[in-house]
Order: structure tokens, then C-alpha cells, then sequence
């Protein structure tokens, strides 16, 4: 491995001498932010009261949202972008990067959020899809964008299009890990099978992925995708966070699995030390301890086929 | 923990953050590094590194497990110290921005305005002329702080060349303190790094008084 490899390349180059006048919205600055909220936990937030517990608690970010997924699929009906107003307030309320969701496609919704100065968009299958066939053209925007994925080659089409960052999915809204799992160690397998394919055959791999053979060899060589990786969904205790970073996870997203317990805020902050001290079991045990009920799961099994959200997106 | 090469041993402060980009730097720049979570693991350290990342959720966890007041003596003590981007507002003597009770190690006498150039959206790269570097810095900055105020003992090394900011100081030094509003660890040029393994290794040098311990 070489020692660019884990380095970001940047949008314009560093040519000696030349000076270049600042420039927005560029690769380097969009994957730079993911880079900054490694080792944190990401936590939904559907009110500014709740955007100041999480960041009270250690939170590196918030994700404004109308329903959390446990209330979506509770609810039922079409879920799109939050109220302007409610995402105005909450980034009113905390100094910490706020992150707001589009849905699958629609790039109204998130050309309004861009509008809106939040500072991460999450092109997410958590709201109803806009569009079966096509994702955002992420490229287009000057705020970043984070993205879902089951697989590497799910992971690789989205920062084809431009996305930021990946986060791997699970089935958000049921506090069952169990999908975040599976999906971590897929795209995990795949990047360590990619390392060890000779050069000759990354041609018929990046065919097999449905991805561009540019990103499948530079994944091969770096053994890690260009972009942070996070993990979501079904996370909802100390030692969900701790297990999915021992599994690779750069940091946390928490849905429903924060304000759908018993006591959000200290759930909150020992989730947050659980994703710092990932490693050290004495650590995490200490903060598992007192934390009261967690979110009351339903078993991915359960769910009937049509009603699983990490299946959207292609 | 204990040394296991001449190299000089800096730490790079584990709690959240930018962690590997710094360590894979500080090695380029021929210092062995460490990432540090706890404060014993303070003790064999000739140097620390505060990355990139949320100040405020290193701060809570800095707090919390104890590393807070043992990283203030240590500083204050003399050990060298290089904060980016929200390294910067933790080296910061005072801030501005920040949220309710949040403090600072501090060291340097600046004042530091957090989220000063906006929101990710206003976050920018921009080349940089910098102190005692020949070639311009191509830097980024991202939901960057600026120095607001610097006493006298502060040293500027960069300031923004064009553009709205123009004129912002974006890097100090004092005595053994370095720090930048920009990220030096994900751009691939270590010559932000190498001036600070340079800083840690005169001190140590002047301390054992044989300039000879390593090249």
C-alpha cells in the first residue's frame, strides 16, 4: 500500500506555486467532513429538544427527521423530507453538523435541504423512494451526501454518483441488529476478496459488481472504499455500537434506538462512549449498566418482504 | 508502555476524530505514533497530536474518561502539541462559538471562533502560504474555526490569501504549541507534520543536550 492511498485527493491539485482562490464543494472537502465524524455517533432527532439531549450526550452529528423509522413503520403512509421549519429549528439548536434526509431520488427534496445549510444530506430508503430507477445525481450539489448500501458493489454505484460517505444499511426501526451485521460483513468480505484477486482479474470483478472497474481497483488496492464507512439501522445498546465497530464500522448511526428508550440521554452518551471504547469490554459493560429499557424490538424475520427498507435501493 | 525506537513518540489523541490520517502522516514525517485514549498512556509520549473531529464531543469524552486535566498538565508542562481544525479550538485558550461549558486545554494565547467560515456547505480548499515552507500549502477547510485574536507570544503562520476571508489566521505557533484551522492530514503532504516532528525533536535535542540522538 502505498502512502497516498489512504489519503483524499483533492479537487484541485497542488501544482508548486500556483495559488488557487478557494473552492466550495469539492471531493476533498465533501469526503474531508466524513472524515471528521469517524470514531462518532450520528443520532436522529425529530425536535430541537431532542437535538440538544444528543448533543449533550457526545453526539458528532444529528439527523433532523420528521418520524423515526420506528414511527414510519408504525404509521405506515408515504415518509419524505422533513418540514423546512423543523430543520431550521433544529439547526438553530446545536452547533454540531445537522443532517437532514432526501428520499431515494428526489432531487427537489434535496436541493431544499441544500437551501436549508444542512451540512450532510442522507439519500435514504427509510422514506418512501421517489424514483425505482434512478438515485441523485450527487455530483450536482455542493453539500455532501451520505448513502445506504447491502454490498460493495450497492456501495460503489452510490459513490459513482457521487455520494461522500456509505453506511452500510440495517432495518432501521426495529432495534434488530441482526441485517447491519449481515450487511457490514458482506461489503467487508467483498473489499478483503477484491485484495486478493490478481490485477488481471479486477476486470470481471468490477463486471460482477456492476461497478466501475477505476473505483473496484482502487478499492483492491487500498483495501477500504475511497469514502468513510459508517453502519445504521437496528442499532440500539452499548454493545450493538461496539460489536458493528469491531466488525470495521468508521462510526454509528442510531435511529430509532435512542429516543424510542427509556432514558435517551444517558442511552445516548453510553453509546457514544461505547463507540469510542469499541475494544475494551470493561468499558462497555460499565456503561451497559443502569441504562433501563431499551427500544422495544421487532425480529426482522417478522417483517413481511414488501415492508423491509434496506431492500430499496439498488 | 515503554520505547521501542529512537524515533520520537507522539500521540495522537483517539477519542473521535481523524486518528489514522494523522498517524499514517506522523510516520511519513519519521516519528513513531501512537493513538491515546487513556491518560497512562500519556507517559512515554515526546509529543500529541488533537485532530480533526466534533470539539465538543472530544471534549465530553475527554471529561469523562479522565484525559481532560492529565492533557492540561502535560501541555502546560512543556509537551509539544499540534491541534487541527478542532485541535486548534481545544489548544485554544478561549473560544467563541462553542456550546454552553465547554472548555478548552488551552496552551496557546489565542482567542478561536468556531464554525467561523459556516456551514459544510461554505467549507472550501484553498492554497496557502505558509511559514517556512517554500511551496504554497493546499489546504481544506472544513465547517473550519479562524483565530479571532492572538497575544504576543503567538506567532502567525498563514494567513487566507483571497477570497471573503482574506487576511483570517488560519495557523499559530507559540513556544511548543502548533495548530491550523485546516486539515494537513488528509491532503497527502506531510510538510505541516514534518515542521511539528521538527519542533518535537529540537526540544528533545535541547533537552538531552546531544543533537546527535537522532540524525
Amino acid at each position: 500500500m502505498t502512502d497516498t492511498q489512504n489519503q483524499i485527493r483533492t479537487g484541485t491539485q497542488n501544482d508548486a506555486g500556483a495559488t488557487v482562490s478557494p473552492t466550495k464543494g469539492t471531493s476533498g472537502v465533501k469526503r474531508g467532513m466524513a472524515e471528521m465524524l469517524k470514531g462518532g455517533v450520528i443520532m436522529d432527532v425529530v425536535n430541537a429538544e431532542q437535538a440538544k439531549i444528543a448533543e449533550d450526550a457526545g453526539a458528532v452529528a444529528v439527523m433532523a427527521l420528521e418520524r423515526v423509522p420506528a414511527d414510519i413503520r408504525a404509521q405506515g403512509g408515504v415518509s419524505r423530507m422533513s418540514d423546512p421549519d423543523m430543520i431550521d429549528g433544529i439547526i438553530e439548536a446545536v452547533s454540531i453538523p445537522v443532517m437532514a434526509k432526501a428520499r431515494i431520488g428526489h432531487f427537489a427534496e434535496a436541493q431544499v435541504l441544500q437551501s436549508l445549510g444542512v451540512d450532510y444530506i442522507d439519500e435514504s430508503e427509510v422514506l418512501t423512494p421517489a424514483d425505482y430507477a434512478h438515485h441523485i445525481d450527487k455530483w450536482m450539489f455542493t453539500v455532501p451526501f451520505v448513502c445506504g448500501a447491502t454490498n460493495l458493489g450497492e456501495a460503489l454505484r452510490r459513490i459513482t454518483e457521487g455520494a461522500a460517505m456509505i453506511r452500510s444499511k440495517g432495518e432501521a426501526g426495529t432495534g434488530d441488529v441482526s441485517n447491519a451485521v449481515t450487511h457490514m460483513r458482506t461489503i467487508r468480505a467483498e473489499i478483503r476478496r477484491l485484495e486478493g484477486l490478481p490485477k488481471d482479474e479486477l476486470y470481471v470483478a468490477a463486471k460482477e459488481l456492476q461497478a466501475p472497474y477505476e473505483l473496484v481497483r482502487e478499492v483492491a488496492e487500498a483495501g477500504k472504499l475511497p469514502v468513510v464507512l459508517f453502519t445504521a439501522g437496528g442499532i440500539a445498546t452499548p454493545a450493538d455500537a461496539a460489536m458493528m465497530m469491531q466488525l470495521g464500522a468508521e462510526g454509528v448511526f442510531v435511529g430509532s434506538g435512542i429516543f424510542k428508550a427509556g432514558n435517551p440521554a444517558q442511552r445516548a452518551e453510553a453509546i457514544v462512549k461505547a463507540t469510542t471504547f469499541f475494544d475494551d469490554p470493561d468499558v462497555v459493560a460499565k456503561v451497559s449498566r443502569g441504562l433501563g429499557e431499551a427500544m422495544v424490538g421487532i425480529n426482522v424475520d417478522d417483517i413481511p418482504q414488501p415492508h423491509r427498507l434496506a431492500e430499496r435501493g439498488w | 508502555m515503554g520505547r521501542v525506537s529512537d524515533l520520537p513518540q507522539i500521540g495522537v489523541l483517539a477519542l473521535q476524530g481523524d486518528v489514522r490520517e494523522h498517524v499514517a502522516m506522523l510516520e511519513r514525517a519519521g516519528a513513531r505514533a501512537v493513538p491515546v485514549r487513556r491518560p497512562r498512556e500519556l507517559a512515554d509520549l515526546d509529543g500529541i497530536i488533537l485532530p480533526g473531529g466534533e470539539s465538543t464531543t472530544m471534549y465530553k469524552l475527554a471529561r469523562t474518561f479522565d484525559m481532560f486535566e492529565p492533557l492540561r498538565e502535560a501541555i502546560r508542562n512543556g509537551l509539544p502539541a499540534y491541534g487541527t481544525c478542532a485541535g486548534m479550538i481545544m489548544l485554544a485558550d478561549q473560544i467563541e462559538g462553542g456550546v454552553p461549558g465547554q472548555e478548552t486545554i488551552g496552551g496557546l494565547d489565542v482567542v478561536v471562533r468556531r464554525n467561523a467560515f459556516g456551514r459544510q456547505v461554505d467549507s472550501f480548499e484553498a492554497d496557502l502560504d505558509v511559514e517556512d515552507l517554500a511551496v504554497p500549502f493546499h489546504a481544506l477547510f472544513i465547517r473550519a474555526p479562524w483565530v479571532e485574536k492572538v497575544g504576543q507570544e503567538v506567532e502567525v503562520v498563514a494567513r487566507i490569501a483571497s477570497g471573503e476571508a482574506v487576511g483570517r489566521i488560519v495557523a499559530v505557533r507559540q513556544a511548543n504549541l502548533l495548530a491550523t484551522s485546516f486539515h494537513p492530514e488528509i491532503t497527502g503532504d506531510h510538510r505541516m507534520h514534518a515542521l511539528f516532528v521538527g519542533m518535537v525533536q529540537s526540544r528533545l535535542d535541547a533537552a538531552d543536550g546531544s543533537p546527535a540522538k537522532r540524525k
